[in-house]
C-alpha cells in the first residue's frame, strides 16, 4: 500500500490494557538486553488487534515510546509487511489468496463472486463496515483450494454457498450494525 | 528400504491428542531427546546428522549436518538456533501441517539441534497469517518448559535451552534465510550481502547461527531414533529418508503425504495412495514439481527423464536434464495441473506474486519483476505482441543471478521454463486474441500442441 501521509487522522493516543502490557512485556523479555527491537512485530501485531484492527499514527508512535524506538522505525516496518493495516478496516478482512494454486481451483470466481455479494471491489470496505475485501498472495492452503482468511482463521475448499453461511453467520453476530 | 506407506514424520500424525505432550511422549516422543542428551555428545549428535544424509528440507537441499559444521565456534558469541517456519512458497503448506498437527516433533527436533550446536537460545519464525497455529505452539512449548524439556539443566545434563515462537507478518521474502534473520531482529525484511552476512558467522545479531527449515530440524528425531546409518539406508542415492511433499491442484487427493525419496512421479499422481489420479477424467498437462520457483514441466518430461527413463522423487532425478528438460525436488510443492490449465495464465499469477514479494532492494528484480508480470497480464488478456514472448526471456535473464538473493532466480525461472516448454500456448494467445477472451479459454477446448511429442523410445 502506498502511504503519502500519516498524520491524516485525528486518533486518541491508545494505551495498552493490563494484559496486553503484561504480554508486552513477556514478549520483550524473549529477546537479549539491548536487542529489545526484535519485539516489534510481534507488539505490532498485538497493537493491531486491540486497536480497531489497523496501524493508526498514534498507535504506531505509542509502539516507538515502549521499545525507546523513533517512530519512522516503526513505520518502515509496519509499511513492510502485508499483515499490516495502514489504513481503517471493516470489521472483518475477508483475504482471498489469488495465487497459482488458488487460481487453479476456482479463486477468480470466488473473488467476483465476493464483489457481487458485497458490492465492492477489492481493496473495498463495505458501507456498513462490516466487511474489507482483500485479494492476498500465496497462505500455505494450496491443498484446501480456494481460500481466504478471516482473522486468526483461515476458511477452506470455498463455495458461494459456504461463503453465504459464513457471511451471514458473521452479520448475524453484530445484529445492530 | 521401507515401504512406500511406512512414515517417519507422520507415522503418529491420526493419533487422537497427538499435539498434547502426554500423548506425543506415550507414543515415544522425547526418547531421541533423552539419548541424545544422556548418551551422546554434541559433536556426536552432528556427526549423526551428516551420516544420516538429511538435506535441507526448505528447498534448497543443502547438507543439514554440513551446514552445522560452518558454524564459527572461536568468536566467543552467543550461538543461535532458529527455525524457519516462513512456509510461503506457492504449492507448499507441509510445515504448517507438522506445526499445527504435531508441534512437539518439531520442539524435539529443534532442543537435539540446539544441543548439538550448542546453542542455548532458538526462536521459531512462523509466518504471522499462521495466527492459529500460534496459540497450539506456544501450549506445546508451555508443556515442554513444565516437564523439564526446556529451561534450565534439561533432564539433568547442564544443557541449557529457551525456546521461543515469533511471528512473521507478511512477506515471503522472510523465507531467505539473511531477510528473516533481519525481520526476526524487527526490521523490514531486506535480504542481507554474503559476505559478511553468512548465517554461520554473522547472522542474528551478528552472532553465529543455524537457520534450518521446519521439515528438516523435525527430522532430526528420527535420524536419532534410527541412527544416521539407518536413515541413510531409506531414500535412493544421495536423497536420503522421507520427504513431506505437499500436493495440490487438479488431482483427486490433495493433501500432505510422506514418501519415501525415490518414489516414482507417475505413480505418486496416479496412485490411490497418493493424490489419486486427474479429476473429471481430464488429462495430465504439466507438473511445478518443487514449490512456484522451480521449472514447469509438461506431462512427458514430469514422468520420464529426457532419456525415457521413469522421474523419480528426489533431488538428483527431477534435477536430470538441467534447465533444458528437468526441474527441482525444491520444498515439495507439487502442484498438478489438467488439460484445461492455461500455462500463460497460471505464469501470470505467479509473476504477480513475485512482484508482490519483492523487497525492492535490488533494481533488477524490483523493476523486472513488475516487467514480467504487466507483460504476461497484457499476453494473457489479448493485448500482448509476438515481440512480448522474447521481452519475456530477456527480462527474466537479466534478473537472474543479478540480485542479493535468490527471489531474483525464483521469478525468472519459472517464466523461462514456461517459454521453453510451452511456448506455441503464448504464441497462440497473441495470434488469437479473440480466442482467449473467455478467461476460461482452455475450460472446454484444451489447447492442443502442434509440436510433435518428445521420442520416449
Amino acid at each position: 500500500m502506498k502511504v503519502t501521509s500519516y498524520h491524516t487522522t485525528t486518533d486518541i493516543p491508545p494505551i495498552f490494557n493490563q494484559t496486553s502490557s503484561e504480554r508486552v512485556a513477556t514478549i520483550i523479555s524473549r529477546y537479549p538486553t539491548g536487542k529489545e527491537k526484535s519485539a516489534l512485530i510481534p507488539i505490532l501485531h498485538l497493537a493491531q488487534d486491540e486497536f480497531g484492527g489497523w496501524l493508526s499514527p498514534s498507535t504506531m508512535d505509542y509502539v516507538a515510546s515502549l521499545l525507546n524506538l523513533k517512530p519512522i522505525e516503526v513505520y518502515e516496518v509496519a509499511s513492510f509487511y502485508s499483515m499490516f493495516n495502514l489504513r481503517p478496516v471493516g470489521k472483518y478482512v475477508l483475504e482471498v489468496c489469488h495465487t497459482g494454486p488458488c487460481s487453479l481451483n476456482g479463486s477468480d470466481d470466488i473473488i467476483q463472486f465476493l464483489k457481487n455479494k458485497l458490492n465492492i471491489n477489492a481493496g473495498e470496505t463495505t458501507p456498513d463496515g462490516m466487511f474489507t475485501l482483500k485479494t492476498v498472495e500465496c497462505l500455505a492452503s494450496c491443498g484446501t483450494a480456494p481460500m481466504m482468511q478471516i482473522g486468526k482463521h483461515y476458511h477452506e475448499k470455498l463455495t458461494p454457498a459456504s461463503i453465504t453461511q459464513l457471511l451471514d453467520d458473521l452479520r448475524a453476530k453484530h445484529p445492530n450494525a | 528400504m521401507l515401504d512406500m506407506g511406512q512414515q517417519l514424520l507422520l507415522k503418529n500424525i491420526n493419533v487422537p491428542g497427538i499435539q498434547s505432550l502426554e500423548v506425543y511422549e506415550a507414543q515415544g516422543g522425547y526418547q531421541s531427546l533423552r539419548k541424545a542428551l544422556s548418551s551422546m555428545k554434541p559433536e556426536q549428535v552432528t556427526e549423526e546428522v551428516k551420516l544420516s544424509g538429511l538435506r535441507g528440507r526448505g528447498g534448497a537441499g543443502f547438507p543439514t549436518g554440513m551446514k552445522w559444521t560452518f558454524l564459527d565456534r572461536k568468536s566467543g558469541k552467543p550461538i543461535y538456533l532458529v527455525c524457519n517456519a516462513d512456509e510461503s512458497e506457492p504449492g507448499t503448506f507441509k510445515d504448517r501441517f507438522l506445526l499445527e498437527h504435531i508441534p512437539h516433533l518439531l520442539i524435539e527436533g529443534m532442543i537435539i539441534s540446539s544441543y548439538a550446536i550448542g546453542a542455548h537460545k532458538a526462536y521459531i519464525y512462523m509466518r504471522g497469517e499462521f495466527a492459529w497455529i500460534f496459540p497450539i505452539l506456544e501450549k506445546a512449548l508451555d508443556e515442554a518448559y513444565k516437564a523439564g524439556y526446556l529451561g534450565e539443566n534439561i533432564l539433568g545434563s547442564g544443557f541449557s535451552l529457551d525456546l521461543y515462537a515469533h511471528p512473521g507478518a507478511g512477506a515471503y521474502i522472510c523465507g531467505e534465510e539473511t531477510a528473516l534473520l533481519e525481520s526476526l531482529e524487527g526490521n523490514r525484511g531486506n535480504p542481507r550481502l554474503k559476505p559478511p552476512y553468512f548465517p554461520a558467522v554473522m547472522g542474528l545479531y551478528d552472532c553465529p547461527t543455524v537457520v534450518n527449515n521446519v521439515e528438516s530440524l523435525a527430522a532430526i528425531v528420527p535420524v536419532l531414533e534410527l541412527g544416521g546409518e539407518k536413515y541413510a539406508s531409506i531414500g535412493i542415492g544421495k536423497s536420503t529418508g522421507t520427504k513431506l511433499i505437499s500436493a495440490s491442484g487438479h488431482i483427486n487427493n490433495p493433501g500432505v503425504y510422506e514418501i519415501e525419496l525415490g518414489l516414482p512421479v507417475e505413480e505418486f499422481i496416479f496412485s490411490d495412495q497418493y493424490c489419486g489420479g486427474i479429476p473429471r477424467g481430464k488429462k495430465l498437462k504439466a507438473v511445478i514439481a518443487g514449490g512456484s520457483s522451480v521449472p514447469i514441466l509438461p506431462t512427458a518430461l514430469i514422468l520420464n527423464k529426457a532419456n525415457g527413463e521413469p522421474r523419480l522423487m528426489s533431488y538428483e532425478s527431477l534435477a536430470d536434464g538441467g534447465f533444458q528438460t528437468g526441474t527441482m525436488l525444491g520444498s515439495g510443492g507439487f502442484v498438478v495441473m489438467d488439460e484445461t490449465t492455461c500455462i500463460v495464465r497460471n505464469l501470470w499469477t505467479l509473476a504477480r506474486f513475485y512482484h508482490h514479494e519483492s523487497c525492492g532492494q535490488c533494481s533488477p528484480c524490483r523493476e523486472g519483476t513488475g516487467w514480467m508480470e504487466k507483460v504476461l497480464y497484457r499476453i494473457e488478456h489479448g493485448l500482448g505482441k509476438k515481440s512480448d514472448i522474447d521481452l519475456l526471456i530477456d527480462v527474466a535473464k537479466k534478473i537472474e543471478g543479478k540480485t542479493i538473493c535468490p527471489l531474483g532466480e525464483a521469478a525468472a525461472w519459472p517464466v523461462s521454463s514456461a517459454i521453453l516448454h510451452f511456448r506455441e500456448e503464448f504464441e497462440y494467445h497473441v495470434q488469437f486474441p479473440e480466442k482467449i477472451l473467455n478467461p476460461k479459454h482452455f475450460e472446454f477446448e484444451p489447447f492442443v500442441s502442434q509440436k510433435k511429442e518428445v521420442s520416449l523410445s
